[in-house]
């Protein structure tokens, strides 16, 4: 915005800035202050010591957390290399049904997190299309980690190729173009020209997948069956500890989960900013070469 | 131009072929076999199945309780957008940066501290517990914890938007004679409608599938808070496979219908407001 704010006409009275400030902040307070600071407060409230035994001691506390680092990083990386070719196609070619592709890739984030583990569930499953199959071959896809990696996938595929798509299309071709007619192959374009230049979105797209791998819960629960120690994630322990009244292990996981969040939300607001001031930079310099 | 990127750039066949593939194999395949899973079902069965007194209670409670929570976004989207884009305020960067918690948080860990901040021993249950107000395991709290999952989206839909008014057409209205309630009521307000329906649409199909946040908060009693994800995984327990494919069915067709009313919405407002 170019002109001040603070123009008469455009600023309210005090008192209802006041107002709407103090309204604004009691429901951010309420919704998501209070609730993140309680997590912290519950799983640290007897002490630091406490809270890591509490962790620690819990075999299957820890399996649930190898097993959550094992199956959001296998679908990370597989959506990742998806991502990449998505928006390399979208962003840098014209073909018919482009649209409709852009559209589809979507498609994952209006599905309910239960109906992705279900459809999973009618091809894998005992009962499903390829149940029987799998059953004599001695392969184990639902109630196991395949499974889990599979819907985890299922859930974030939008992620970094929405993130993309944008960045790629903002940039455009021009450097790319100039590469190849300087002699470049497909990988040096890819490493030297491409990838420096979308780094920043694609870090971006990086940790939101993460975040939502991590913390997916509807999906996993209708695939993982829930054998303890074996096929539990970390949001899937969280409720089972909840179920069986233990507060203090259901708290003390969900705190490392909502640290997983801040570390999400800070990367992500430094990245906005940076990208906020490379823009204006970009302007300013803009500005100055068009001065005579 | 982008004939010439076909000529000259590579791989166009490649990613494109390697995008439809994984695209067909891990969404558009499997989503299929769930249509065709159901529609082995005969007929009767598949109606049987998705219109139980129970099943529609279900539907009944999931849609209104993601109406409710997506029309309360809209205040209180409004109020936040307003405030983060148009005064100055201690802490504005941080409260900014909160807005996108719902987006990170995962979904259990909202529920487990939303259930246990509305009892009557939490933080917010002791002060309305003794009011009469039930927030834990009532259709209350599963409106507070779609409101929550949903948060996000009116806000950001609506930021850029208000960012982008013209300073000049508010001085217009006040230069004519308009109060400062008038401008923002007739000038203001009207430029932001299809932002609002935009973030409203979000928020809403978001809540339609949402399960992780509510299943802690709700106390999921048939007919009184069971939301329809809730249903088709207690379907699944019972291993009644066709029942909950049924209903599934019926989750999927709302959600997609929400889906191609937010790209309608999304192409009109584009038009209009070009």
């Amino acid at each position: 915005m170019s002109t001040p704010d603070h123009t008469n006409s455009r600023s309210d009275p005090r008192w209802v800035r006041i107002t709407l400030v103090a309204a604004a902040l009691g429901v951010v307070g309420v919704l998501i202050v209070i609730p993140l600071v309680d997590v912290f407060v519950e799983a640290f409230g007897r002490g630091f010591g406490a809270y890591w035994r509490t962790l620690t001691a819990d075999e299957d506390t820890l399996a649930a957390i190898r097993l959550t680092m094992t199956v959001a990083p296998i679908a990370v990386v597989t959506n990742l290399v998806f991502g990449i070719a998505a928006a390399w196609s979208i962003s840098r070619f014209r073909f018919p049904g482009r649209t409709l592709l852009t559209a589809l890739i979507d498609l994952p984030f209006s599905v309910s997190p239960v109906v992705a583990g279900l459809i999973f569930v009618l091809i894998f499953g005992l009962q499903g299309y390829l149940g029987p199959w799998l059953r004599a071959h001695d392969w184990r896809i639902i109630f196991a980690t395949p499974g889990l990696v599979l819907v985890t996938t299922f859930v974030t595929f939008p992620f970094i190729a929405r993130e993309l798509i944008p960045v790629m299309e903002a940039i455009g071709a021009e450097e790319e173009i100039a590469a190849v007619s300087l002699g470049a192959s497909g990988w040096q374009l890819f490493r030297r020209v491409t990838l420096p230049n979308i780094k920043w979105g694609l870090v971006y797209g990086l940790i939101l997948c993460n975040a939502r791998a991590m913390g997916e819960f509807g999906a996993v629960y209708v695939v993982s069956g829930h054998i303890t120690g074996r096929t539990d994630t970390m949001p899937l322990r969280v409720e089972k500890l909840f179920q069986e009244y233990n507060t203090a292990g259901a708290f003390a996981v969900a705190s490392l989960l909502a640290s997983l969040a801040l570390v999400t939300l800070a990367v992500k607001t430094a990245l906005e900013w940076k990208t906020r001031r490379d823009l204006a930079e970009a302007a300013r310099l803009r500005s100055e070469g068009e001065e005579p | 131009m982008n004939d010439v990127n076909r000529r000259v750039l590579p791989g166009f066949r490649l990613s494109l072929g390697y995008t439809l593939a994984y695209l067909g194999v891990l969404v558009i395949v499997p989503l299929v076999a769930c249509f065709l899973k159901a529609a082995t079902l005969p007929f009767d069965r598949f109606w049987a199945a998705v219109s139980t007194e129970r099943a529609v209670a279900a539907y009944e409670l999931t849609v209104g309780a993601s109406l409710v929570s997506a029309a309360i976004n809209v205040v209180v989207g409004l109020l936040v957008a307003w405030v983060l884009v148009r005064y100055e305020f201690p802490m504005k960067r941080v409260v900014d940066s909160l807005v996108d918690l719902p987006f990170a948080l995962p979904t259990a860990v909202a529920g487990l501290v939303y259930s246990s901040l509305y009892v009557q021993s939490g933080w917010l249950g002791r002060f309305l517990v003794p009011l009469g107000i039930q927030a834990a395991y009532s259709r209350l709290a599963i409106v507070l914890v779609l409101v929550f999952v949903g948060f996000p989206f009116v806000v950001r839909t609506l930021e850029p938007v208000l960012e982008r008014i013209d300073a000049d057409v508010e001085e217009a209205a006040a230069c004519l004679g308009a109060s400062r309630l008038q401008t923002v009521t007739r000038v203001i307000f009207p430029s932001l409608y299809p932002a609002l329906v935009t973030g409203f649409a979000l928020s809403f199909a978001r809540a339609l599938g949402e399960y992780g946040s509510v299943v802690f908060v709700s106390g999921n009693m048939p007919f009184k808070t069971e939301i329809a994800p809730v249903l088709i995984v207690a379907r699944l327990e019972e291993f009644a496979y066709a029942e909950a494919t049924a209903i599934a069915v019926v989750l999927l067709v709302i959600s997609f219908a929400v889906l191609v009313v937010v790209n309608l919405l999304e192409r009109w407002s584009k038009r209009v407001y070009a």
